[in-house]
């Protein structure tokens, strides 16, 4: 297949003109001296749009589908309404760059400013970027923009913040010498007690999650009051389905939010690409990574929308830029805001709701099976944690055999939950999935 | 256009939710809960769909625009790998399920495509080994930094400093100071390549890495670069490739065989996925066999039954760049394209590539300055330093082409260039387009030197006419709440 629209006399005339009269197209890289040429570039001959698909669909059915997930742990099987897909396929978005010219995106610089809208009156935050790479890299960078908001060089992250983000933290700061605190989480909550033992004055930041790993749901009111007596920030990552009825990061008094949008209308896709989002308090903006746009009015005295406050980044500041961030995930952005105009004020909380209650059903089924014990000793959103009488990767190994992801070994992360699992239950599970699960568990345990 | 809260009324609703079919209504405590609702807008399906089918009619794209931006390959973006990317076998795939016990074998196709795909730009940039996890170009740079820190901290020092030339992208100096490195700024000669004196003096004992993009922003191709590697390496440092630039050499030279350690790849550039308005891209970064250690975890393992595995048992690793396993959906995009175009194909891209932009650079020399006058790659520089003298600046001309259809070049960038215009066709427009192009130019010269006060009113034809920029600074109005 070639996507070059020259027939070769097309290119001879070109080759004239431009001063190549043998018509030897590899003149034009004579620049490149002769003993620094490709060595080898052994690659397979081109194939017709059919055969590719055709291959590539035979490499698709290796992998399993149909799958009933019951697993979360920080991604989650959402429904994603068609209008979603239909919007986010216009080529007008999707074959558009970063609109450096606002007069040539004023459609992707106004529905940014709109998604920077919706993820303000989600959050209860002041302010918004147009998006990170993912929920892991945005707390990288909320941590990075404290210490730079505070002038200070300790963290404290609560031992309930996604393990994954935790090890991408470390990962990254590992040049850094940032002084970082773990607490470990007590009933399921934020161990206020151990927290409070490491704040003091030289601390940056506070990082918790809502709802933690475990899918436990705190009020963080008090940690953040402590906090902003310190003079430390309050960074909370959250999940965004879930504020459809939880408390608001801002209600708790956090100064920074970030999470994860991939349950905004994102599939799960193995992996990517996902959307980080990013929230702040007002006073904290330019401080903030990545763009943002911002409205005003152009010669006319027409509203306009236009990338703003952009001396914060790499292509003006260089070495001094808040953030090395270019590209981000900003058709991942306009997914978010195409599902949250489409779910709309009432439909967020329905979901959300949807969610709690199929979780609170999951829980009481699975605490009829002999040996299951469903911890509650905190309230849980849509996912939850129980402890089996048996190995949990045998128990997933066969659950799997029939079609069901049952939830995450949490011995994966925690050396000493080794006998427990993460279970997450979404809109998408109806009543019958989750009393076949029910099912399917107990004859794992005991059939 | 009205946002699209203002078109919110109660009791709308764009989706309707299946009736709860459990028997439990759970109430949480209060003081878990929000206050006050969550202002979404309230707005019916046909309503959405208008509003954002209208919004995208305010756009440049690639489909429906030239779109010559230079250092962004705003190269077309074939069809029939978005149809594979939506294929439900990878779109409904649980990032989770290969950590699970024997949840590989849920992933064999995905795995075996990242596998494929590592090998594939292996072959394709001469290097060893390839991670897919980055995100973007940037996150592959840091990636790439890290990296770099990792195999000198193993070594015994991590060293301090990072040599970058003036013309860099500046998206490398920024990795190298978040990665905690030190950035030295090495200015370029009269050729537009780094400054060969000014870089044997400052490359030493401390310095980390050298980071370059070869041919660099201005379209050259450095003749010296094996001589700098090798300068490099005996001093100790690495040669860091930023591969923004990679559509320029396909099959022609390969950063591996020029002496580079670490590469990134631009998916989104070279391989002709969407950029989606700013994102999301894919940087896979490439090493040499000594630097396979320092990869980001985890590394897919073939088996020896022909099956595919995860490794995160990697003592040296830089740890987690990603939380999983890259953009996943981007880098499906950038395998199928490979496959279609095959070796030829490849090899085609990057001559026309470079074609294209010396066609548009024989014809637009005599009508604007040409700081670098000799046969450039696949981009080149253009400055608007002649019109200016008649008060026509690089924008006056980039927003002039908004009026004529033409997606602007980048403006005042590389730095090093007075009112530069940064000129990248790709190898996908026809010779048409590129002649129109240059009629537009040519006429835009003539209008610079007979009518300059004009410029200041353009463009006409866009929904809105130069917004005031520092206004957006002073209000800060970013949000609608």
């Amino acid at each position: 297949m070639s996507y070059i629209p020259h027939a070769k006399c097309d290119q001879q005339k070109m080759l004239e003109e431009i001063g190549i009269s043998s018509g030897n197209i590899d003149e034009l890289f004579s620049g490149i001296p002769e003993e620094l040429r490709a060595l080898s570039f052994d690659l397979p001959q081109g194939r017709s749009e059919f055969e590719v698909e055709k291959y590539i669909k035979g490499l698709a059915k290796k992998n399993a589908t149909d799958l009933v997930h019951f697993l979360g742990g920080g991604f989650y099987d959402h429904y994603i309404p068609a209008a979603v897909d239909a919007i986010v396929s216009r080529p007008e978005f999707y074959t558009a760059y970063t609109p450096y010219q606002p007069e040539a995106s004023q459609g992707t610089l106004q529905a940014t400013y709109e998604y920077q809208s919706c993820i303000c009156r989600l959050t209860g935050m002041e302010a918004s970027n147009a998006s990170l790479y993912d929920g892991g890299t945005a707390l990288y960078e909320a941590a990075m923009m404290a210490l730079r908001a505070t002038g200070r060089n300790k963290i404290i992250m609560d031992g309930g913040v996604n393990p994954i983000y935790r090890k991408m933290m470390y990962s990254y700061t590992t040049n850094l010498s940032i002084e970082f605190v773990e607490t470990p989480v007590s009933h399921g909550q934020s161990d206020r007690d151990r927290i409070y033992e490491y704040l003091d004055d030289k601390t940056a930041a506070v990082i918790l999650q809502n709802p933690n790993f475990f899918g436990a749901i705190d009020d963080h009111v008090d940690i953040a009051d402590k906090c902003h007596s310190y003079g430390a920030l309050l960074v909370e990552s959250v999940y965004p389905i879930s504020l459809g009825i939880l408390k608001t990061p801002r209600e708790m008094g956090a100064d920074i939010t970030t999470g994860e949008g991939q349950s905004l209308g994102i599939p799960l896709s193995f992996g990517g690409p996902y959307l980080g989002f990013m929230a702040v308090k007002k006073d904290l903006v330019r401080k903030m990574p990545g763009r943002i746009v911002g409205a005003t009015v152009d010669m006319n005295g027409k509203r306009s929308y236009v990338l703003t406050l952009q001396t914060r980044e790499q292509h003006i500041r260089r070495e001094k830029a808040n953030s090395n961030i270019c590209s981000n995930e900003a058709l991942c952005a306009l997914r978010a805001l195409v599902y949250m105009t489409m779910i709309g004020k009432e439909g967020i909380k329905k979901v959300a709701q949807l969610c709690l209650d199929k979780a609170e059903y999951a829980k009481q089924k699975l605490s009829e099976i002999k040996g299951v014990e469903v911890k509650r000793s905190s309230p849980t959103f849509n996912e939850f944690i129980v402890r089996l009488p048996k190995d949990p990767n045998m128990v997933i190994g066969k659950l799997i055999d029939k079609g069901i992801t049952p939830g995450f070994p949490l011995g994966r992360y925690y050396a000493d939950m080794e006998d427990y699992m993460l279970i997450a239950v979404t809109e998408k599970r109806t009543k019958q999935e989750i009393v076949v699960f029910a099912g399917a568990l107990e004859e794992a345990l005991w059939g | 256009m009205g946002l699209i809260f203002a078109k919110s009324r109660p009791g709308r609703t764009g989706v309707t939710l299946p009736l709860k079919d459990v028997p439990v209504e759970c109430k949480l405590d209060k003081r878990y809960l929000r206050g006050k609702d969550a202002e979404l807008p309230s707005v019916s399906e046909p309503e959405v769909v208008r509003h954002f089918t209208n919004l995208s009619k305010m756009n440049f794209s690639v489909d429906s625009n030239f779109y010559p931006l230079g250092s962004c390959t705003m190269k077309y973006n074939p069809k029939i790998t978005e149809k594979i990317a939506a294929m439900e076998e990878f779109v409904s795939l649980h990032p989770l399920a290969p950590q699970l016990i024997r949840g590989g074998m849920l992933t064999q196709g995905a795995l075996e495509i990242t596998s494929n795909l590592e090998k594939v730009l292996c072959k394709i940039t001469g290097m060893d080994e390839f991670t897919t996890h980055p995100m973007a170009g940037a996150h592959g740079e840091l990636t790439g930094v890290m990296i770099i820190a990792a195999y000198h901290r193993n070594n015994g020092n991590r060293k301090k400093h990072i040599l970058i030339p003036d013309s860099g992208h500046g998206t490398n100096p920024a990795s190298a100071a978040i990665a905690g490195y030190d950035v030295i700024t090495i200015k370029s000669d009269k050729n537009g390549v780094m400054d060969l004196g000014e870089f044997k003096e400052k490359l030493n004992e401390d310095t980390a890495a050298v980071m370059l993009t070869c041919p660099n922003t201005l379209g050259i191709f450095n003749p010296d670069i094996k001589k700098i590697s090798d300068l490099a390496h005996k001093a100790g440092a690495l040669m860091y490739y930023d591969g923004a630039n990679l559509n320029a050499i396909l099959g022609k030279a390969r950063p591996g065989d020029l002496g580079f350690d670490i590469v990134h790849l631009n998916l989104h550039k070279t391989f002709a996925t969407p950029h989606g308005g700013g994102g999301p891209g894919s940087g896979p970064v490439g090493v040499k066999k000594d630097l396979e250690p320092f990869l980001p975890i985890s590394r897919i393992v073939k088996r020896s039954d022909g099956t595919f595995t995860l490794d995160y048992d990697k003592s040296l690793s830089i740890g987690y760049m990603s939380p999983f396993y890259g953009n996943f959906a981007v880098m499906l995009k950038a395998y199928a394209y490979i496959l279609l175009l095959g070796r030829e194909g490849l090899i085609e891209v990057s001559e026309n590539a470079v074609l294209n932009a010396n066609y548009l650079k024989v014809k637009l020399e005599g009508h604007y300055d040409i700081p670098y006058s000799e046969v450039c790659f696949h981009e080149f520089v253009l400055s608007a330093s002649k019109q200016l003298k008649k008060g026509v600046k690089a924008i006056d001309i980039a927003k002039a082409l908004i009026d004529e259809g033409i997606h602007p070049p980048t403006v005042y960038f590389p730095l090093i260039v007075r009112e530069a215009m940064m000129i990248e066709p790709t190898e996908t427009e026809s010779k048409e387009t590129l002649d129109k192009f240059i009629d537009v130019m040519i006429e835009l010269a003539l209008k610079a030197e007979e009518d300059p006060g004009v410029f200041k009113s353009f463009p006409r034809n866009a929904p809105v006419c130069r917004p005031d920029e520092v206004k957006a600074v002073k209000d800060m109005d970013i949000a609608d709440v």
